[in-house]
Parts: structure tokens; C-alpha cells; sequence
């Protein structure tokens, strides 16, 4: 077994903050995105959530597959594979069923993961496999330029959808709930702690978790949309968007046209890799 | 001691690959592959290893490259219409440098086809079926006992050289009972990717040192934290956009591969000593060409067989002698000459090339091979 | 221990989140770049640091 060297050689630069240089790869950065682009945003609160759980780097395993979400995981300082268009999830389902032990966090976008990828989504989720999918709903194809997603609202436009989207958008966190995923939660850009918060606890759960971010794309939805800049797309979310605690505390009236934010599902049932490990110790005990 | 066990040619895949290490099998069933993932299913997790049905073609292939990240030897197989959905992720596999077998049980095609017939219609897809240049080693085995041998074979090939392989069955051999001589553990060769001896955090995991080929790379989880992506990169893993460093990237892929032929590229004679014709088959179209030979060889024509064990790279070097020697080359194939084409632009110059092919799901028999022995 | 204000410049790309959100109204775009608004009094809540989409602003503990 070949020995591991801890030294970590880098050098802090002093515009870079503790937790950006601790979890991530200055280096590397600025990253690719647009001026406002959520992204960044949710990928500190990643970082956040790993720094709160105390995670070693070493053991943590972050997956993406194609599209400006996907560009996050090379951000991150420790494993990390940027793999093909729609399959992050089944790589990672590789990953955490080969190396039980690992953390496998996927990052994701609203077409990788419920358009090409949905097949996947679902059914990881369904088998309850231990992996976290953080998807970066931006309800749009940014990468592309600006074509309708799966989780575009009716009506809006896109460069595909010149006279505006006919097709119905996905609850992509509801429709992993409906196949079985045992943690489902909203979060958003600007209710950071929150949201940092149900990543945290997706991430800890035992089992499939998945957290649907609702992302700011002021470049391709936004200006397409006419929904202003980026701070009045935050803004927009600030104001309608409301926690779990608030809206308990809400009346449907108030509740019309608000964005909950909050866990959606939360259920208890075995975690694949370790049903899987009863198989073994059945195949092995039967062998004799 | 050697045992002598009676198997099917998918359960001697299983077999060989497990002896050659493998510990992980993500796929998905299609005839006529299936029975390589119900045998996976029932002995992986006997040894310790683990086996998934995943929700679809491309999840399987995806899953096998994810597991073989973490350094434990993966596998998946399939059949034509499964080995189509499967292309995108070989040539992430080859660019990536993951090791990984790919088993294609080849049928009957084009589309659905015809699922129990056999065909070797794949060849050329197995050579060319991803997008953009790339390496890629194929293998065909023409017997249940070779399939045990070759299954090693693949694995250790892929280890060696970080690069996906392709196991090329056919119907005939996947679904053949013979006895096979499974060898004792020990008395054959079982090659490990190569890793770094001290494992750094943050190293330039596709870094080579002069007159290196292949990456040193440490499993995901092992300490190292570096980048992979099917973006053409560079040696820390990350995309680059510079066009020296990935029109290198590309070349070095290629030559990994070229520059080891002899040590990948494997080829059969049989009673070529004397031939002046030669037959060209592979995969479960020996059985019919032993036949033939023997046929042709009573009725006074001196026919020998060369068949390429390793499908791609294609065995031209072996191929060019025996041209030169014979005055003619029978090819036969289950498909509408695919290697044809290769062997008529080595060998047209020395001899002619004449043709034997079947696309309608039934075998060439050894009378329709010594026809094209037999006439002027 | 005290805390204190970081701007990176070269990373930031001058979309005004941290701006609008400020609590105290104490930063401002400067050819597109975000700065402290002078006369204005920052608290070090840290509020632009969790929305500020390129890690170019944050509040850390000074080196004594």
C-alpha cells in the first residue's frame, strides 16, 4: 500500500478566504460563470456544509456531469470527476457502491439531471443508494445558450422556444420524492443558511438525498425572460420565496404564489450499499 | 491441479474475469448476453465483490467507469443494440484513462435484429463507435475455453494501459457448452494498473515522466485529489483549450496503444506451414474454418487458417507475411464484410481476397467456405 | 479576536449582489468592480460574503 503524504504544499493567498481555501481550488479560480450566476453561490454553500459536517477532503468524492452546474465539481479540492451529460448520477452510484466509505456528493444541473439524466435520478433514488444530489436549477440550458429545461415555466421563452414554452416544468425534488428518495428538500440562492443548512443535512443523511436549488441565471433566463438583473432575480427570491418555519406560519392566502423552502420528504429505509452488504455475507454464508 | 468443468461461453467470461481480479459488474440484461450478469450476480458477491443492475445501458457503463475509479477491476456486457447506447462513455473511459471491459455479446442487427442469431456485425463498431480519435483494444475469443483465457487477457491489457477493452464474443461462443481447463490461481499472469508509489495530495495525476505512456494515477479516496473530465485536459486533469497540449493528449492516447503492438496484438495460425490459401475468420467463425480446412485439405487443397485473436489493433503485420505466401485469402465473417475491407487493403497487392458473408442470423457453414475454396 | 473586511478585485465581476444586500448600504460598484462606500460604517455581518457568487468579498479574522 503506498503511503499517503499529508503536506499540503499550497500557498494561502490573503484575498482568499479560509473556507474558499480550505474545500476548494484557487487556483482555478475565478471560475468559468457569468457576472450573478448562482452557482458560486451554491457551490460556498457546499463548501459550507462539508466544513459544518468536518468531511476529510481525502474521502470526499464530488461528481458532476455536463452543463455550467457540472463545471462546479473541478472547483472543489478533493476527488472530483466531470463526467458525461445526464450519467453523474449512475458514476456516482459506481463510486459509493465500489468505495461504501467515500462521500459522493453530485453536482447538477435541471437538464442534466431531469431531462438526459432523469432515468438515473429516479432511480437512485428509488434504490435508496447513500449519494447527495445538489441540483442547480437555473430553469434554462445556460451552456447552450438559453434553451427551454424540463424545468422552464410555462409560457416563458427560450431560443428554442421562441413563442413561448408549452411544455409543463418538473418539480425535480418532488419527482425524486415520488420515487422514493428518502431526503427531498428546496433551497435557493438567497436564503443562504437555510439552504446551506438542508445540504448540510442531505449530505448527512443515510440514503439518497436530494436538494433542488433554485439557481440565478441573469444571462440566458433571466434577460431572455425580462426578469431583470441578478440582484433583482435574488430580490425576487428574497421576497417570495419563503422558508419552512415562515410559511408554517402563513396562511394559504398569503402562501398564493410563494416558493417554500424546506425538506419535502424525509423517510427511513434501508441504505443500498448496506442491503448490499447482507447480500454478501448471504452468498458467502450459502458458498459453504 | 487443473479442473475440467463443462461451461457456457458467458459463464467462462464470468469465471475468467473474476480469476483475473474483477470485483464489480454494473449491467444490463440483453439476450445474448444476459446469462454474463446472472452469473455475476451469483458469484461476485461469493468473492466479495458487487454486482448492480442498473436502469439502463448507459447507467451500467457509467456506474462500471464510477467503480473503477476507486481502483477495484469493473466490468459490464451487453449486446449490439446495449453496445450502441454504451459508446459515449468508451471514449470517456479512453480519454479519462479508466481502466474497464466492455463485453458485446454480438446479434444479429441492424436495430433490434434478430436477439438469438449470431452475427459479427459489431467489429467495426467496436473499432470506431465512439466520436472523435481514439484507442481502443478488441479481443475475440473462438472457443468457451479461450473465452476463460481471453476474459483474463482483456483485464489485464486494460490495467496495463489505463484504456477500455472490448471483449468481442458472438452469439456462437457465448451460448456454447464446452469443458474448459479452468487453471489453477497463481499459474497465470494478473496485471494491476499502475499507481503512484507515494500518493501526494493535489499531484498532476496524468503526469508522465520521459519515455512514460501510461499515467500513474492513485484510486479515488486514496489521498490524492485530483480532476477528471472527458474535456481534453491537461496533465493536473483540468479542461484546457490550448491546442498543443490536447493535439498531445490525443497522439499520446493513440501511441499508448500503437507503440505496444506487439505486446496487445495476438494472432493463430493453423497449418499455415504449407498453405497457399488461407482462410481470415475470428470469433466463433474458426469452428466452421477448422472444418473447412479439414474438407478442402482431403479433397488436395493446402489451406491453412490465420485468425486474429486481437481484433483491433488490426493484426496487420502478421497478416502482410501470410499474403505474401498464399495466393489467396478467404475471408469469413458473420456480417457484410466489415474486415473484409482491412484485409483487402493489406493484402490486395500479394494475393487475391475473396469473400464469405451471412446477415440472415444463420452460421456460415464449412461447405460454404470451401466453395469459395474451391472455385477458379 | 478582530474581523475585517477582504475585497478581491480580481475575482470580483461587478454584479451588485453584495450591493443590494448590504445591510448598511456600505458598498458601491466602481467601474464595475465592488468597493467600500466611503462614510458609511460596515459591521463585518458577513452578509455579502454568503451571496457574493465569486468568493471576492468576505469577512475574516485579522491577522494580529
Amino acid at each position: 500500500m503506498a503511503k499517503v503524504d499529508m503536506t499540503d504544499v499550497r500557498e494561502k493567498d490573503v484575498n482568499v478566504s479560509d473556507l474558499v481555501f480550505k474545500y476548494m481550488r484557487p487556483e482555478h479560480l475565478p471560475h468559468i460563470w457569468c457576472p450573478g450566476c448562482g452557482n458560486g453561490i451554491i457551490m460556498r454553500d457546499v463548501a459550507q456544509a462539508i466544513e459544518d459536517l468536518k468531511i476529510n477532503r481525502n474521502n470526499l468524492v464530488v461528481v458532476s456531469g455536463i452543463g455550467c452546474s457540472s463545471r462546479a465539481a473541478g472547483y472543489f479540492d478533493c476527488s472530483t470527476i466531470h463526467t458525461t451529460h445526464g450519467r453523474a448520477i449512475a458514476f456516482a452510484t459506481g463510486i459509493k457502491m465500489a468505495r461504501p466509505e467515500l462521500e459522493v456528493v453530485v453536482l447538477t444541473g435541471d437538464g442534466d439531471a431531469s431531462a438526459i439524466g432523469g432515468n438515473h435520478l429516479i432511480h437512485a433514488a428509488r434504490r435508496n443508494i447513500g449519494i447527495t444530489v445538489i441540483v442547480m436549477n437555473n430553469t434554462i440550458y445556460g451552456m447552450t445558450g438559453g434553451q427551454y429545461s424540463p424545468t422552464t415555466p410555462t409560457g416563458d421563452y427560450g431560443t428554442t422556444a421562441p413563442y413561448g414554452n408549452i411544455d409543463r416544468p418538473f418539480d425535480v425534488a418532488l419527482l425524486a420524492a415520488a420515487a422514493g428518495a428518502t431526503y427531498a428538500a428546496h433551497g435557493d440562492c438567497f436564503h443562504v443558511p437555510e439552504t446551506t443548512r438542508l445540504i448540510r443535512d442531505g449530505i448527512a443523511h443515510k440514503g439518497f438525498s436530494i436538494i433542488e436549488v433554485a439557481d440565478v441565471c441573469p444571462t440566458y433566463y433571466g434577460r431572455k425572460n425580462k426578469k431583470g438583473s441578478a440582484v433583482d432575480m435574488m430580490r425576487n427570491q428574497k421576497e417570495n420565496f419563503v422558508t419552512a418555519a415562515q410559511a408554517k406560519r402563513m396562511s394559504p392566502e398569503e402562501l398564493e404564489g410563494r416558493y417554500v423552502l424546506g425538506v419535502i420528504q424525509e423517510l427511513d429505509f434501508p441504505e443500498y450499499t448496506e442491503a448490499y452488504e447482507k447480500v454478501i455475507e448471504k452468498a458467502q454464508g450459502g458458498a459453504k | 491441479m487443473a479442473k475440467r468443468v463443462l461451461m457456457q461461453g458467458n459463464e467462462a467470461c464470468v469465471e475468467g474475469a473474476i480469476a483475473a481480479g474483477m470485483r464489480f459488474y454494473a449491467g444490463y440484461p440483453i439476450t445474448p448476453s444476459t446469462e454474463i450478469a446472472e452469473v455475476s450476480a451469483l458469484r461476485l458477491p461469493q468473492v466479495g465483490g458487487k454486482f448492480i443492475q442498473m436502469e439502463d445501458e448507459l447507467a451500467s457503463i457509467a456506474c462500471a467507469i464510477g467503480a473503477s475509479a476507486t481502483g477495484v477491476k469493473a466490468m459490464t456486457a451487453t449486446s449490439g443494440p446495449g453496445f450502441s447506447l454504451k459508446q459515449e462513455n468508451l471514449g470517456y473511459a479512453c480519454l479519462a484513462e479508466i481502466p474497464l471491459v466492455v463485453v458485446d455479446v454480438q446479434r444479429s442487427g441492424p436495430s433490434t435484429g434478430l436477439p438469438t442469431s449470431p452475427s459479427q456485425g459489431d467489429v467495426m463498431m467496436a473499432r470506431w463507435g465512439t466520436h472523435g480519435d481514439h484507442p481502443i483494444i478488441v479481443i475475440s475469443p473462438s472457443s468457451v475455453r479461450e473465452t476463460y483465457e481471453l476474459a483474463i487477457r482483456c483485464f489485464n491489457l486494460s490495467e496495463k494501459y489505463r484504456t477500455p477493452v472490448i471483449f468481442l464474443m458472438d452469439e456462437i461462443v457465448g451460448h456454447l457448452r464446452e469443458g474448459v481447463e479452468i487453471p489453477e490461481a497463481g499459474t497465470f499472469e494478473i496485471v494491476d494498473r499502475p499507481v503512484p508509489e507515494h500518493y501526494y495530495p493535489k499531484k498532476h495525476a496524468y503526469h508522465l515522466e520521459e519515455g512514460e505512456l501510461v499515467p500513474k494515477m492513485a484510486p479515488f479516496g486514496a489521498g490524492e485529489r485530483y480532476n477528471v473530465t472527458g474535456l481534453l485536459h491537461d496533465d493536473t486533469g483540468f479542461p484546457t483549450n490550448n491546442n498543443k497540449i490536447a493535439g498531445d493528449l490525443v497522439e499520446r492516447l493513440m501511441k499508448k496503444i500503437d507503440d505496444n503492438y506487439d505486446d496487445i496484438v495476438t494472432t493463430e495460425e493453423v497449418g499455415m506451414e504449407d498453405a497457399d490459401i488461407a482462410l481470415y475468420v475470428y470469433g466463433g467463425t474458426m469452428r466452421a474454418a477448422l472444418t473447412a480446412m479439414e474438407m478442402a485439405r482431403a479433397k488436395g487443397f493446402k489451406v491453412g487458417i490465420f485468425r486474429p485473436v486481437t481484433i483491433w489493433p488490426f493484426a496487420e503485420r502478421e497478416l502482410r507475411e501470410v499474403a505474401k505466401k498464399v495466393k489467396r485469402i478467404v475471408v469469413a465473417e458473420h456480417n457484410y464484410g466489415q474486415m473484409l475491407r482491412e484485409v483487402e487493403r493489406v493484402a490486395k497487392d500479394d494475393c487475391e481476397v475473396r469473400f464469405v458473408g451471412k446477415v440472415n442470423g444463420t452460421v456460415i457453414t464449412p461447405e460454404e467456405i470451401l466453395q469459395k475454396i474451391e472455385e477458379a | 479576536m478582530k474581523k475585517e473586511l477582504i475585497l478581491n478585485s480580481a475575482w470580483c465581476k461587478g454584479c451588485g449582489i453584495c450591493v443590494a444586500f448590504c445591510p448598511k448600504g456600505a458598498l458601491e460598484l466602481a467601474r464595475g468592480k465592488v468597493q467600500r462606500k466611503e462614510g458609511t460604517d460596515c459591521i463585518l455581518c458577513g452578509q455579502c460574503e454568503l451571496r457574493c457568487p465569486d468568493y471576492a468579498i468576505f469577512v475574516q479574522e485579522k491577522e494580529e
